[in-house]
């Protein structure tokens, strides 16, 4: 066979280069970076690839490839470890991890979760390296099949996981989904640079709000303000001892799930544009659409740590078609690795067309390199989760004010603007009440993460598709209705009745009763309004611009529908309908704490942020913090605040990154890090 | 934000030494001495674009070539197409040469068009460094035929579809070009990078697109080997007396003003082309340009002029650079001066011209 002649060759040459102690030693040292890095929520490739870039000058290829692949590799790995263990998304890739992996935590099966996510995790990038072994001579042509309408197809089918997100009333999940979208789709348009909820006087909000700070803000602050009030672990149950052979166990007895949503996350990972961030979520409805007990989903199934974990390191290959072949990168840390690779050595290697042909042989090296850098960081954390799981059984006022010191950070870092504390702050609000009145936070994060895709490929194979009408009719025909969008269709068409028949069994709020009318009804009534003002402002977009306009305008008006729909339910229905959801009253005698105090902790570090810079204000928090909402020692607050400072100052240090500033520093040079 | 004074890494956390302002002193009145300094280059794009990939190259030369060889990272600070990055910037007073400034073409052109966002003068600031380019425009196999057979004319019933990022970027000098050439090009916007565009070649969806040298030849000369795409003409470049020449990495192409002169329906004089020239020169033959922040002494403006020509002389310059950022032209001293005014001197009917022209032909309204 041809295909054979070519690759083997070239794949035994791969080995050689390998299987050298020098390039495995650096690989460690890559995987060991990039746990570390990994670990911390909303921190991941990207950060670290920048750590790496000025070494990577001139280095010896193989040795430098080495280090940013095993560092790339890890990412979606080790960020499990705060999806499972705080529920809080470690990265883009995890997110549908938390809505099982977390629940599995709080019953002390911590370790369970764990190892079933990193035998997942394992299965799926070696299955997608050997996949892409044989895949990526061959894929070149069958990815320039996915022209714009194609795009569109896979943005939509994403969209309809929206249907088995939705939870117990659908109209609300597609109601959040709106919201999701429009507020995806703040900012400079990208048709015609229209402003959308944005002037040139709000430049911060020109650029659009990114997924970090969103997925940060949507999923992290409430569980942290949720578990702060409730004052206790975690977890109240001890560990399981051994749990994690148990977690091996469960991955196995779904090694075909495990097979399938790997496959997924190749697939998606390989077609460029999308990237990453939806796979999980289509790994996760696939997992429960194949499901046939779907009673668990949300409350700690242990497929749905399986599927998307399965699926979000099997992607990591898939994402080397794009970036290898074409020169594309599929994710910002794939950016970074081209531009990496630009400076290794004297340049040889040249990402882009032309690497297969003069490079096979480093193609396949990076591709097995990648399958190396899962089993080796896989083993670390299987080694490490029996440890790190403890972090469960501590009371959670100690590690609260630590983790909000982290999700500060990398929010900080998306802009470096005091801005992203507010934008992390102000949707932080709005996930701690949909999670209160139990809309779909999954299903908001869909709509915000495709909406710009969804817009953009929208526009263009409108545009396109016109042309080629203009040309002749036929034409404009083969090119909308594709087989490919044809089967897509079908797909999706399938996917949203599935999902739609199942979406009341699967919670992924968990379940929540029903409470008052007054509370459900006020923050429905601000939605509402939120969208309304969407409308009105993207209708006021004049016709010049009017690709602009279509978007956002028709997605309010199916929210507003959506919302008008709720709202004369509403006045129907009884109170004990779980259209009134309430998880306050269901939760009354577990919060030790009010919402509000406990808000007011954060509201306060973000104030003295903006008066004296996030380093003097984050130190006055920490202690305080401990010494009186924990009811510690001044000792013990005092040692505590010190720590988490140094703490975070190596790390900025290391990845060069200040802090923001506040109105202070405008009046007086302080020395970094206090600048 | 970002403050230059004193960034150091982990030697400072463990050290006592929290407390250094400014310690760069100007040695002997010769210029700065940036021993164990950490000099900030900020590039106001993402990790992920070209500005990224140049300074990135530049970074670990500069440092080997700066007096103390002091550590040189490269900030990044993203948002509103670099207006962001560069206001920061010019907020900045120089304190101690540790803080440096690159900005691009998509950093000139806000600039020259009256963006309400930009709050920067160029004028304020230092040149030491500019880096040319040039751009490529390339055709499918079949209009490439056709174009061979019958010239321009031939291609004026086609429908071309192009991949552009906005009409106001880098990208208004080939739209500009076809529109002079006649073509009827109906650019595609909200594609995220050249590449995207190339992608959407490809594909066959685009049947027009455009890249800078750089990218041309890693992207595109494989697809012209392969007989799929087919390089039309490059925009060209500046001789010393400011005249368009055959662009020296492509010297078999013509250049646009070839292109422009054979084809009846396109002048080479008049406002569009004195518009094109002023925006091709403000956009390409000085690209890239590195700055010191306002009120920097000559002492350090001379020091940095100095460290990139040492860069530029290694006797590996060329092969390191070929590939990286393609055969042009990398300008310091009065060279840089001459570019940089070339680049941000554009006359007033120029850029009237083309506010007139975005407002007409796209509807992009620039308050």
């Amino acid at each position: 066979m041809d295909l054979f002649a070519t690759a083997m060759p070239a794949l035994s040459e791969a080995f050689g280069m390998i299987l050298q102690i020098h390039v495995m030693g650096y690989l460690i040292l890559g995987v060991v970076m990039g746990l570390c890095i990994g670990v911390f929520p909303g921190l991941g490739g990207i950060a670290g690839l920048s750590l790496l870039l000025p070494f990577m000058f001139g280095m010896e290829p193989l040795t430098g490839l080495a280090l940013m692949v095993g560092m790339v590799a890890v990412v979606p790995t080790s960020d499990t470890f705060a999806s499972v263990l705080m529920g809080i998304p470690g990265s883009s890739a995890s997110q549908a991890t938390v809505l099982d992996g977390f629940p599995l935590a709080k019953k002390g099966q911590a370790a369970r979760a764990l190892s079933a996510a990193f035998a997942s995790s394992l299965f799926g990038g070696v299955l997608g390296a050997t996949f892409l072994t044989f895949f990526i001579l061959a894929a070149r042509p069958i990815v320039l099949l996915f022209q714009t309408p194609e795009l569109l197809m896979v943005t939509i089918f994403g969209l309809s996981m929206v249907g088995i997100l939705a939870g117990r009333v659908a109209i609300k999940g597609i109601v959040a989904a709106g919201l999701g979208l429009l507020i995806g789709t703040i900012g400079e348009g990208s048709s015609a640079g229209a402003l959308r909820m944005s002037t040139f006087d709000t430049p911060y909000l020109m650029d659009g709000l990114k997924l970090v700070i969103v997925g940060l803000a949507i999923f992290a602050i409430p569980e942290i303000i949720a578990l702060l009030r409730q004052d206790k672990a975690i977890s109240d149950r001890q560990v399981l001892g051994g749990g994690w052979a148990e977690g091996i166990k469960d991955w196995w007895a779904n090694k075909w799930l495990s097979v399938r949503c790997s496959l997924i996350g190749v697939a998606v990972g390989v077609i460029p544009g999308l990237g990453g961030s939806v796979v999980d979520w289509i790994a996760y409805g696939h997992t429960v659409q194949t499901a046939k007990d779907r009673s668990q989903f949300g409350k700690g199934d242990i497929r749905g740590v399986i599927g998307p974990e399965s699926s979000n390191n099997a992607k990591e290959g898939g994402g080397l078609v794009p970036t290898l072949l074409f020169g594309i990168p599929g994710s910002g840390s794939m950016a970074i690795f081209i531009s990496g690779v630009a400076l290794l050595g004297t340049g040889q290697i040249e990402v882009g067309p032309s690497m297969i042909n003069n490079n096979l042989n480093f193609t396949y090296a990076i591709v097995w390199l990648l399958a190396l850098a899962n089993v080796v960081g896989t083993i670390i954390c299987i080694i490490a989760s029996g440890g790190i799981a403890r972090l469960t059984n501590i009371r959670f006022a100690l590690l609260a004010p630590f983790l909000f010191m982290i999700i500060a950070f990398a929010a900080f870092q998306s802009r470096q603007s005091i801005w992203d504390l507010v934008a992390l702050f102000g949707i932080g609000i709005l996930g701690i009440m949909m999670r209160r009145f139990d809309w779909s936070r999954p299903a908001f994060l869909i709509g915000f993460v495709l909406a710009s895709p969804a817009e953009r490929y929208t526009n263009q194979a409108f545009q396109i598709a016109r042309s080629r009408f203009r040309r002749s009719f036929e034409e404009g025909i083969d090119y909308i209705f594709s087989p490919i969008v044809i089967v897509l269709i079908i797909i999706t068409l399938l996917s949203i009745v599935v999902g739609l028949r199942q979406a009341k069994n699967i919670q992924a709020e968990g379940d929540v009763n029903s409470g008052g009318k007054r509370a459900p009804l006020i923050f429905l009534l601000l939605v509402t309004g939120y969208i309304g003002l969407a409308y009105w402002n993207a209708a006021a977009i004049p016709d010049y611009a009017m690709m602009d306009r279509v978007f956002p305008v028709f997605v309010a008006t199916v929210a507003l529908i959506g919302c008008a729909v709720l709202l004369i339910q509403m006045r129907l229905v009884p109170e004990t309908n779980p259209l009134f959801a309430d998880r306050e009253v269901e939760d009354k005698e577990l919060n030790t704490h009010g919402l509000w105090p406990t808000m007011a902790w954060f509201a306060a570090l973000l104030v003295a942020t903006a008066l004296f810079g996030f380093i003097l204000a984050l130190a006055g928090f920490l202690f305080c913090f401990i010494r009186f909402r924990a009811g510690k020692s001044v000792q013990f607050a005092g040692i505590y605040t010190a720590v988490g400072i140094a703490f975070i100052c190596a790390m900025a240090a290391s990845l060069n990154r200040d802090f923001p500033p506040g109105l202070l520093q405008s009046f007086v040079d302080l020395p970094w890090p206090l600048t | 934000m970002i403050k230059s004074i004193t960034k150091h890494s982990a030697a400072l956390l463990a050290g006592a030494s929290a407390l250094c302002f400014g310690s760069a002193a100007l040695a002997d009145g010769h210029g700065l001495d940036l021993t164990g300094e950490t000099v900030e280059w900020i590039i106001p794009f993402s990790e992920t674009g070209g500005s990224a990939r140049w300074a990135n190259f530049y970074a670990p030369l500069l440092s080997e070539a700066l007096p103390g060889n002091p550590t040189v990272v490269v900030t990044f600070m993203p948002g509103a197409g670099s207006t962001t990055g560069a206001n920061h910037f010019q907020g900045l007073e120089y304190e101690d040469g540790t803080t440096i400034f690159g900005s691009s073409g998509s950093t000139q052109f806000p600039y020259l068009l009256d963006d309400p966002r930009v709050r920067y003068e160029y004028g304020d600031w230092n040149v030491v460094l500019a880096s040319g380019t040039g751009g490529v425009v390339y055709l499918p196999a079949d209009l490439g035929a056709a174009l061979e057979s019958g010239g321009v004319e031939a291609l004026m019933d086609e429908n071309f579809i192009y991949g552009s990022q906005g009409a106001t970027r880098l990208d208004l000098v080939p739209l500009l070009a076809w529109e002079m050439l006649g073509l009827d090009v109906e650019p595609v916007f909200g594609i995220e990078g050249r590449g995207d565009g190339r992608l959407m070649f490809e594909r066959g969806e685009a049947n027009i697109d455009y890249q800078t040298s750089s990218s041309f030849l890693s992207g595109v000369t494989p697809l012209v080997e392969a007989g799929t795409a087919v390089p039309w003409f490059t925009f060209g470049a500046l001789d010393a007396d400011g005249n368009i020449v055959r662009d020296p990495t492509f010297p078999d192409m013509p250049s646009f003003a070839e292109v422009c002169e054979a084809a009846a329906s396109c002048e080479t004089s008049g406002p569009s082309w004195d518009a094109w020239v002023a925006f091709f020169t403000a956009g390409f033959p000085a690209q890239k340009m590195v700055f010191l922040p306002a009120g920097a002494p000559q002492a350090a403006i001379d020091t940095y002029t100095a460290a990139f020509d040492a860069v530029l002389a290694r006797d590996d310059f060329a092969e390191i650079s070929a590939t990286r950022l393609g055969v042009y032209p990398q300008m310091t001293g009065d060279a840089a001066q001459v570019a940089l005014e070339s680049a941000t001197e554009v006359p007033e009917e120029a850029t009237t011209f083309v506010i007139e022209w975005l407002a007409d032909r796209y509807g992009v309204v620039l308050q």
